[in-house]
């Protein structure tokens, strides 16, 4: 209730005061989200101290507005409904995991290795332990898996309801293939416990606030990004491929390269976001990978609203702030409340919470 | 007065066997575990019809001894001294079996076994003791193969006698029980060839008798495996079909995908759960029909869901497919979370009833179940049914015509909106009858749907939309190419691997194997 108020009056204010107002609150976020680590740094006992849960809260839920920002790219641009967009975020986690095992593992093998009784690490741990390689995995594994199933994707036309199905039907290959333990990345458990990141003590209040600040950095530059690319030519001729492919396709355009661009640059985005994700939560596992997941990211974009770039934030701040507290007060009917809201959005929010706003701002 | 003592003499003599038997009880239960065990493998070399009772009673867990050291056996709750009249004498303490000591237990009872007049009995024996032989029994197993009289025994009993020939010292015996072992299919063989080839055997002929039974042993199994995947692969295919068919429908129809029509097998599988408890508590004399009944209970239930469904939701998203395609998970979250909130998270239980439980053995390592085959068929029925009712009936008429062409068929007066309606409940109803059969050879829960809408939607690319031939194709060829690939590489890396051949496939052919010819394009 409290929140339809709010946004009534947010409408109303950005009515009366036009653009100036929306960019004075998105730098106003800002502030405060370039504050909240400085403010970690307090001593604990300071009134304006924040927590370490609450800034791994929000940093967690920054992770996932990079993603909904990704899946947006995609979506909301050039309107193929990614359901597999977990896969990519859970393989950049495992990158950075791997990093980070072998960080807190020192010269020896990570612990889970022991308990399958390996000597010696698989090929594809090769130079993990460097942190440059790591960032390159991070970047690649996420790239060229998207790349390659991109490539065959858009090549044969798939697109609509088949293009989601096939993401969802690759997310959950994923899930099942790092379920299993000699796939040499943890099993069921995934990788946990870490210690050390580039020798810094991971729980430490100067790593978090750290790590806090290059997610917000990253979601700033990604935003950035997504604003350069959505304004270009690039991103006309992506809208134009969303609203009638054949129609561009006459007009002497081959959408394939369009589609595969924007496709990896989202699928790296993921990435970046999953190895942001996995040092502040401290855990990945193959749980990320499941669908059940993916296709929870695209719920955040619908509600925010499509093609917006700020809209998916927006959604994905709302829903797991909702998810935070119902889990929490009422965790049997989280699920009624998720499945409702894929209802009423898409049945009466075709535009999401900001082509609400926009809606009132007319009237 | 020698009548009388005739008589008399007869009388001891008929009570004899029974002495015999008290005797060796009391005996038995007086003995320590050595001394038991050397009974037990006595026994199981010269067995006596009027043993029987005391060693079921042994496996059973029967027998039990007073203070006197004098067994009993409890029969019907009651305990009875072995030799039928005494009192107990002091409390009873049942007698306590080793592993070693059950073991002996289960090879005399079945050596004993070998004297029942049933044939069945007679062959359960003979396989047991193909198990597990001591060598003692070797005069016995001669004496009953001369007087056995049924085949299928008599085969048995032959393969048990041959297992134990393989260590006789004179070389002939054991090249024809090396040759014997190669005539049959039998996993055990195969084992008991291997250990002789790899032990000691010194004679050349017999080595290579060996190596040639082998061979031809590996050769039967292997046709029994492939014959398994095969079969396994048919019933996998046979659920894809189920859970496939109603999807198939509904997309030709309107190129949406019903996330939720996982939910409708889940809500069919707990209707089944349902009216098993109905027939339990009210009709418990006709509880084995149960399956039957709940066939047109779990079909009416989703149908009327995925009608419901189609009215309030998935109709106002007419147009936009991928909104259904997120309003209809929404649909299958609620659906899930109500089933776990009224039934609980935990699997129920779904019995399968006598008619459907148990299997027929058509090779030593291949036993088909019952409720699989039955399902397999059940499966090419409701296909056979859709099948008329797409191409014989009005309403079929209709949802053909509104798949090929949605404003043609609308301008010629086919009432779309309500064939939309109707196709949806069939397709749902379909989902649930294949419910029905999910629920009687895998668990009830919550999230049994979740996996299968994946899989359904591989058979409906494959298959290609609006044929009902497609889908059958697409949904044998699934099952049977995912259980051939798992021995090979494993479950997850077959079901990856058909991923890949699925993207690969579309490539080659956009449509599916049965493409609708048309040339429409937006």
């Amino acid at each position: 209730m409290t929140q339809a108020l709010n946004q009534t009056l947010l409408a109303r204010a950005t009515a009366k005061l036009g653009p100036q107002v929306s960019l004075a609150i998105g730098l106003l976020v800002l502030a405060v989200l370039l504050a909240m680590p400085l403010l970690h740094l307090l001593p604990a006992d300071h009134a304006m101290h924040v927590s370490a849960y609450s800034l791994t809260l929000v940093g967690k839920i920054l992770c996932y507005a990079i993603v909904a920002l990704a899946l947006d790219l995609v979506w909301g641009y050039a309107g193929l409904l990614s359901l597999g967009h977990g896969l990519f975020f859970a393989l950049g986690g495992y990158a950075m995991g791997m990093y980070l095992m072998r960080q807190s593992a020192g010269d020896g093998l990570p612990a889970f290795m022991s308990f399958l009784a390996w000597n010696e690490l698989p090929w594809y741990w090769y130079g993990t332990s460097s942190f440059l390689w790591a960032m390159c995995l991070v970047v690649l594994a996420p790239g060229l898996l998207a790349l390659v199933f991109g490539f065959f994707a858009f090549r044969s036309r798939i697109k609509g309801v088949y293009f989601s199905i096939m993401t969802q039907a690759l997310t959950f290959a994923g899930m099942l293939l790092f379920f299993r333990n000699e796939t040499g990345f943890g099993g069921n458990n995934g990788f946990t416990g870490f210690t050390r990141i580039l020798g810094f003590d991971i729980t430490a209040a100067h790593t978090r606030a750290a790590l806090f600040f290059a997610t917000v950095v990253l979601l700033v530059a990604s935003l950035y990004l997504g604003f350069k690319l959505a304004r270009s030519k690039f991103g006309r001729v992506l809208t134009a491929l969303r609203d009638a492919e054949n129609r561009l396709m006459f007009c002497g355009y081959d959408p394939r390269g369009y589609k595969l661009f924007i496709w990896v640059v989202s699928a790296v985005l993921c990435g970046l976001a999953g190895a942001l994700y996995v040092p502040q939560v401290g855990i990945i596992n193959p749980s990320e990978m499941s669908p059940t997941n993916s296709i929870e990211a695209a719920v955040w974009v619908a509600l925010g609203g499509r093609g917006t770039l700020i809209g998916p934030l927006l959604g994905a701040g709302l829903v797991n702030g909702m998810k935070s507290w119902f889990t929490v007060a009422f965790p049997e009917y989280w699920l009624f409340a998720l499945g409702a809201l894929f209802i009423v959005v898409t049945l009466f929010l075709p535009k999401g919470v900001i082509g609400l706003l926009k809606k009132e701002k007319d009237q | 007065m020698p009548n009388a003592l005739t008589r008399i003499l007869l009388g001891l003599l008929l009570l004899l066997p029974l002495a015999a038997q008290a005797g060796e009880a009391d005996t038995f239960v007086a003995a320590n575990a050595g001394k038991q065990a050397k009974l037990l493998q006595d026994w199981a070399a010269a067995p006596l019809p009027e043993r029987l009772p005391l060693l079921q009673a042994l496996q059973q867990n029967r027998v039990g001894s007073d203070t006197d050291k004098r067994a009993f056996i409890e029969q019907a709750g009651t305990w009875q001294a072995a030799d039928g009249a005494a009192e107990a004498n002091g409390t009873l303490r049942k007698l306590r079996l080793n592993n070693r000591l059950r073991g002996l237990t289960a090879v005399a009872l079945a050596s004993h076994q070998l004297l029942a007049e049933d044939a069945a009995l007679r062959l359960a024996a003979a396989r047991q003791l193909q198990r597990n032989t001591p060598a003692a029994l070797l005069p016995w197993l001669e004496t009953r193969l001369a007087a056995e009289d049924d085949d299928s025994v008599q085969a048995a009993l032959t393969l048990a006698l041959a297992n134990l020939q393989l260590v006789d010292t004179n070389p002939a015996v054991r090249l024809a029980a090396v040759e014997l072992l190669g005539k049959t299919g039998d996993p055990l063989a195969r084992t008991r060839l291997e250990s002789l080839l790899g032990g000691e055997e010194s004679d050349a002929a017999v080595r290579a008798a060996a190596e040639k039974s082998l061979a031809q042993v590996k050769n039967k199994l292997l046709i029994g495996d492939l014959l398994g995947q095969a079969f396994s692969g048919l019933s996998l295919g046979s659920i894809l079909l189920l859970a496939a068919l109603g999807l198939a429908i509904t997309f030709g129809l309107l190129g949406v995908i019903n996330m939720a029509h996982g939910e409708m097998l889940m809500l069919g599988a707990y209707t089944t759960y349902v009216v098993q408890l109905l027939f339990q508590r009210h009709a418990p004399e006709a509880l084995a029909l149960y399956p039957l009944a709940a066939l047109p209970i779990a079909f009416l239930v989703t149908a009327c869901i995925g009608m419901a469904l189609e009215r309030t939701v998935i109709r106002h998203l007419y147009g936009r497919p991928l909104e259904t395609l997120l309003a209809t998970w929404g649909i299958s979250l609620i659906l899930i979370q109500l089933v776990r909130v009224t039934f609980g998270a935990q699997n129920v239980e779904v019995a399968n009833p006598a008619w459907l439980s148990g299997g027929v053995q058509v090779l030593p390592n291949l036993v088909l179940p019952y409720n699989r085959i039955v399902i397999i068929g059940f499966a090419l029925f409701v296909v056979l049914l859709t099948w008329l009712l797409l191409n014989k009936t009005r309403l079929g008429l209709n949802v053909r015509a509104v798949t090929q062409n949605r404003n043609m068929a609308a301008c010629c007066g086919v009432p779309t909106g309500r064939v939309d309606m109707l196709a949806f409940g069939l397709g749902s109803g379909i989902a649930g009858l294949g419910g029905v059969a999910l629920s009687q050879i895998g668990n009830v829960g919550p999230d049994l749907g979740q996996s299968y809408i994946i899989d359904s939607f591989l058979v409906v690319v494959l298959g290609g939309v609006g044929q009902l031939a497609g889908s059958v194709m697409a949904a044998f060829g699934l099952g049977i190419a995912n259980k051939f690939l798992e021995p090979q590489i494993g479950a997850v890396l077959g079901k990856i691997l058909i991923l890949a051949l699925i993207i690969l496939f579309i490539q080659k052919r956009p449509q599916g194997l049965f493409a609708l010819k048309g040339r429409v394009i937006d």
